[in-house]
């Protein structure tokens, strides 16, 4: 028996991307096995550990909590999504580089969107709002300290480059 | 399938109701659907209704559209103004991508009986109106939460609005607190309260209530009129407070034992009456 198919138009990182899907597929699943952005990770699949957040509409959202044909008509932002146009890191990747913001890499995509979440609204958060900001984000390698300085320092470059 | 508006929803709900699950923000159903928990034969996704997103303040009550997002509400400060206690008690609500995404019709409607505003709905005696291609019912919120994941909600009707009734008197406080393992989890116990405080500094009015202690969330305003006419000293406060946990009935599980939500539940009620009287007693 064929799944009924259901036509969607979603722009993906700036790219208008058109595809037929079943009622059932995730947004995450979509976009790693349909468009092979595997930026963004599958974790516990029921919304508890934020791997998979996206922007959607430009706010992070759990991409496991969706289905795709709810994203049809609207705006998605995945980990790809935040590199710069020419593909190196933004100041917020680069960040998590310079002060060791992952270890194992997982939570990585998950925390880079609600990170940068954080700094399109509230430019110089402070610790408070950075833990409250990624406190929707799982890391098993419990390496919060350097991702919350990473975030910080991010804040800090991007304001002298203001 | 999409809904474009709150008649079609209600014209495919009297088709097929028993079929059909309403999705919202997808928060609680998602995962129950991942779980297998939950297995719908259909959704209707009521995401694009935009007659469905609105908080409109009139002069007793404020009206909010059941698929407006957590995180609007929260944002909103005239709302804030008008019944304080929702923001107190979404600050409590899962993250920010939960929030941004869930919605305020979708928790209540949902009914966990650990979770946030169907306390504060319970506490404020919101009335959820349910809509159905028979027309419009109005139904109370101690009338509406019938059991764990259980409501008054019948399978051809959709949850439209949800009406807050604004406290009229001129000085009141509000807090809403609870305890869970990690902040954003299912509350073990959560606790809010609303006090009203008149010139002399003696409480006027008041109500307060328990989640996560039981089959739903629990208000208890024959307790709360034992506060009427008192300054809410510890003592009357912590008798009302234990007389209130007494009428409890929660589980036991891995993460708490039946009596110490009791004993929580006594202390966070407590908790959130002395803090809310303060509020409303340094109102100018």
């Amino acid at each position: 028996m064929s799944e009924t198919l259901y036509p969607i138009s979603v722009e993906v990182n700036g790219v208008e991307r058109k595809a037929q899907v079943p009622a059932r597929l995730s947004v995450v699943d979509w976009l790693r096995e349909e468009l092979r952005l595997t930026g963004t990770h599958v974790g516990c699949e029921h919304g508890i550990c934020g791997a998979c957040s996206i922007m959607l509409d430009g706010e992070p959202v759990r991409s496991c909590l969706m289905y795709a044909v709810q994203a049809d008509g609207h705006r998605v932002t995945t980990v790809e999504g935040l590199a710069q146009p020419d593909g190196s890191l933004s100041v917020l990747q680069d960040s998590f580089c310079q002060l060791h913001g992952l270890q194992c890499g997982y939570c990585t995509p998950g925390m880079l969107i609600a990170a940068q979440g954080l700094l399109d609204t509230t430019p110089c958060p402070t610790d408070e709002q950075i833990r409250e900001a990624i406190g929707g984000n799982l890391c098993r390698c419990t390496g919060y300290q350097q991702i919350v300085d990473a975030v910080k320092h991010a804040a800090a470059r991007l304001a002298v480059k203001r | 399938m999409r809904a474009g508006s709150v008649a079609e929803a209600c014209e495919l709900l009297r088709q097929d109701g028993d079929a059909i699950k309403l999705i919202a923000g997808g928060q609680s159903l998602v995962p129950m659907m991942a779980m297998r928990l939950a297995r719908p034969s259909r959704l209707v996704d009521i995401n694009e209704i935009a007659a469905l997103k609105f908080v409109a303040l009139e002069p007793d009550i404020v009206r909010i559209g059941a698929c407006t997002r957590q995180c609007v509400l929260e944002q909103n400060d005239a709302l804030a103004a008008r019944v304080p206690l929702l923001r107190q008690a979404l600050a409590w609500v899962g993250h920010v991508q939960t929030r941004n995404r869930g919605t305020i019709g979708g928790s209540v409607a949902h009914a966990d009986p650990a979770a946030e505003l169907p306390l504060a709905a319970q506490v404020l005696g919101a009335r959820m109106m349910l809509r159905s291609t028979a027309g419009v019912r109005c139904v109370p919120a101690e009338a509406f939460f019938a059991g764990p994941l259980a409501t008054a909600i019948e399978p051809h009707e959709c949850l439209e609005e949800i009406h807050w009734p604004v406290w009229s008197e001129h000085r009141i406080g509000s807090a809403f607190t609870e305890v869970s393992r990690r902040h954003g989890d299912f509350a073990i116990v959560a606790a809010a309260a609303q006090i009203a405080v008149g010139d002399d500094g003696r409480c006027i009015r008041a109500n307060f209530g328990l989640g996560g202690g039981g089959q739903t969330p629990l208000a208890f305003p024959g307790l709360a009129a034992h506060l009427l006419g008192t300054r809410m000293d510890a003592a009357v406060v912590q008798s009302v407070a234990q007389d209130a946990a007494v009428e409890l009935d929660p589980g036991n599980d891995l993460h708490a034992s039946a009596g110490y939500r009791k004993r929580l539940a006594a202390v966070l009620a407590a908790r959130t009456l002395r803090t809310a009287y303060e509020l409303a007693r340094g109102k100018p």
